[in-house]
């Protein structure tokens, strides 16, 4: 739900702001053949003209689109529960053309011709074949968020389609929720909210104790973007650091958050106060977490989850955590999203 | 030491979920012979001569005239913890007794548990907690969010010792730090967190996403954030108390969190506490109130024994207290 938060920070990219943005977009419109020159400078020069008569123009050299002329981008919803964000669209129906899910199933002759692109927001609408079959124009599919565990990168790709995601955006928030999941287990924050709210509460016992933060050893599974932003913030705890990844981190890179490196996970997980799970999910992060890590841990440890549920066998974690094998668990994804009840 | 009786020191009670920890008596039965209240209150005329200290724990037990004029013989008290409001220091004084505290060993877990509540506020954690497990719940929208802490503006009030380590902190998460003080930090300690003093109050409450207390209460800082201090911060902005209740005018607070004129506050401490069960801040959705568990860990916890025992040790010979207040 945090990760929504990619989505503000890439439409101002796409205003032609960089030359990364430029290079996005061109995919796009690369089908447009002789009009691709004057797209592009569409993208790079618009802006509102202060002597127009109300209508918005854009500057000498191109001409406003109309917005049938604007790339089709196929996304599930505009507001709504699961929809985009109406001010969102709002920002992308400037570039696009936007069609929902309902448009295109209520007119798929048409619009399954004009549809270039598919916006992925929270893992909707889903990429299936048969979607993808009825897509002829489909040229680039943009994720929300980092993860793409939820598409098929291989069927998508044998459709010449690209796949696009948002990894920078989501960096800090998610290194932050990492960092407010861990003081709050620790603290045992949202116990101490529901004491002191609670009509039973007639005072506040003095032995209602949390484990410390500061100075405690941290160890990081999965030292990526949001891994190393977990380190930057957790040193500031004066935590000990320790971090498994599949490739060690440069040494400067190491030494400027203090990580030491455990080409061993075992040895991470028995040195541990505080276990963070920032991998991305691929076969061989599946169940990473099972059992026999969960017994490797120490029994006053926690974990934290700001990966995927189903990097953790969520049974087996039950189990530790009613057997007090672990102290606590802290997670921000489960599998599935929402539990059962 | 051989013959010699063990200095006798009153505590409250011990265990009983508001006591001395059962854990910390066997450290504390080496060096003294505790009292508690209640065996005091029965052999009065014995133990009123020999009680040379009184161990404070979590402001009990209270310290009065009466029970001041009826130990003689007291030294030293020795207060759990950094808040010495609940203290009288100038009638302690008047009776020739010392006081110490515990600053410095709180001040980690207390800026702790500041960022802790700044960051749980921001992203909603206790309202995406309860969502999480509610029996209603059937699916997470897409579109509840919560704020940036990241590159936010943080306003630290009161930069003593928990306020500069809240600074620290902040400082990872590439906060802009302002932060208003009686006096301003030293070029070196402002720099290494690139904090900006601001002179005037009122300038940090008009540029702060967040606003931290982290003062100590005293005369002038008693509602030291009313009316006037509230309608001044951002509509967008959180206040954050670390300190005491009485540092915030509670009622102007409801009045703002109510009305929208701030967004939210995290408060650890309120005034009294516990709230009276139907105080309005308990049913308001934008605030998290957790109960004053700033330095409750248990490694805090003993150290601030330790260094209880220590001062009063050290009264009682007659050396130096160290930690000691003095009024």
């Amino acid at each position: 739900m945090f990760r929504s938060r990619a989505l503000s920070k890439l439409i101002p990219l796409m205003s032609g702001q960089s030359n990364l943005a430029y290079r996005f977009i061109h995919p796009v419109i690369a089908s447009h053949g002789h009009r691709c020159h004057r797209s592009v400078i569409y993208k790079q020069r618009y802006r509102t003209c202060p002597h127009s008569a109300g209508r918005r123009t854009i500057s000498a050299g191109t001409k406003v689109m109309a917005e049938e002329e604007l790339p089709g981008v196929l996304i599930l919803d505009i507001g709504g529960t699961h929809g985009v964000l109406e001010d969102l669209a709002a920002l992308l129906k400037k570039h696009f053309h936007l069609i929902t899910m309902k448009e295109f199933l209520g007119n798929r002759e048409e619009m399954s011709k004009k549809i270039q692109s598919i916006f992925v927001f929270e893992c909707r609408p889903t990429i299936d074949c048969e979607l993808l079959e009825s897509l002829p124009n489909l040229k680039v599919i943009g994720n929300s968020g980092v993860g793409v565990d939820h598409l098929d990168l291989k069927m998508i790709s044998s459709f010449g389609v690209k796949v696009t995601n948002t990894p920078h955006a989501v960096a800090e928030p998610t290194a932050d929720i990492g960092m407010a999941l861990m003081l709050a287990s620790a603290r045992r924050l949202v116990e101490g909210c529901q004491v002191a709210v609670s009509p039973d509460t007639k005072y506040f016992a003095v032995d209602w104790l949390g484990v410390e933060v500061s100075r405690a050893t941290l160890g990081i599974i999965g030292m990526g973007s949001i891994g190393y932003k977990v380190a930057q913030r957790a040193r500031a705890f004066n935590m000990r650091i320790l971090y498994h990844n599949r490739n060690r981190r440069r040494k400067e890179e190491e030494e400027a958050v203090g990580a030491h490196y455990c080409a061993k996970m075992e040895d991470l997980l028995q040195q541990s106060d505080f276990v963070m799970l920032i991998v991305n999910l691929t076969p061989e992060t599946h169940k990473l977490i099972g059992k026999r890590e969960l017994g490797l841990m120490k029994p006053t440890a926690t974990l934290i989850n700001i990966s995927r549920g189903a990097v953790i066998d969520q049974d087996a974690l039950v189990e530790a955590l009613q057997n007090k094998v672990i102290r606590a668990a802290a997670l921000d994804v489960t599998y599935p999203e929402p539990l059962p009840r | 030491m051989e013959g010699q009786e063990l200095p006798y020191v009153l505590v409250d009670c011990i265990g009983e979920r508001l006591g001395v920890y059962e854990d910390h008596v066997g450290f504390l039965k080496k060096r003294f012979h505790l009292i508690t209240m209640k065996e005091y209150l029965e052999n009065k005329t014995v133990l009123s001569k020999k009680i040379r200290a009184i161990y404070m724990w979590y402001h009990k037990p209270a310290i009065n005239e009466e029970l001041l004029q009826s130990l003689p013989n007291l030294k030293v008290v020795a207060s759990s913890g950094v808040g010495i409001d609940h203290l009288d220091l100038k009638l302690l004084s008047s009776y020739g007794v010392k006081v110490s505290n515990t600053p410095f060993i709180v001040s980690t877990d207390t800026a702790d548990m500041g960022m802790a509540l700044l960051l749980a506020s921001s992203r909603r954690l206790v309202e995406g907690h309860e969502m999480a497990v509610s029996p209603d719940t059937e699916y997470f929208p897409a579109d509840w969010l919560g704020v940036e802490v990241s590159g936010a503006t943080l306003g630290i009030v009161g930069m003593g010792t928990i306020g500069y380590k809240v600074a620290e902190r902040a400082k990872a998460f590439e906060m802009k730090i302002l932060y208003h003080n009686r006096n301003q930090r030293k070029k070196e300690e402002e720099s290494a967190v690139g904090a900006v003093y601001c002179k005037k109050i009122d300038d940090l409450l008009q540029q702060a996403d967040f606003v931290l207390l982290a003062v100590n209460l005293t005369p002038q800082t008693h509602k030291l954030i009313g009316k006037r201090e509230l309608e001044l911060m951002k509509p967008t902005a959180t206040l954050i108390n670390i300190s005491r209740g009485l540092v915030v005018d509670q009622d102007a607070l409801v009045e703002a969190l109510q009305n929208k004129v701030i967004k939210a506050a995290a408060l650890d401490v309120t005034y009294p506490e516990p709230l009276p069960r139907d105080h309005p801040l308990l049913k308001l959705k934008n605030v998290i109130i957790t109960p004053h568990i700033g330095s409750a860990t248990k490694k805090t916890r003993w150290v601030m024994m330790e260094e209880m025992a220590e001062s009063i040790e050290a009264g009682l010979a007659g050396l130096p207290v160290p930690r000691e207040v003095l009024p």
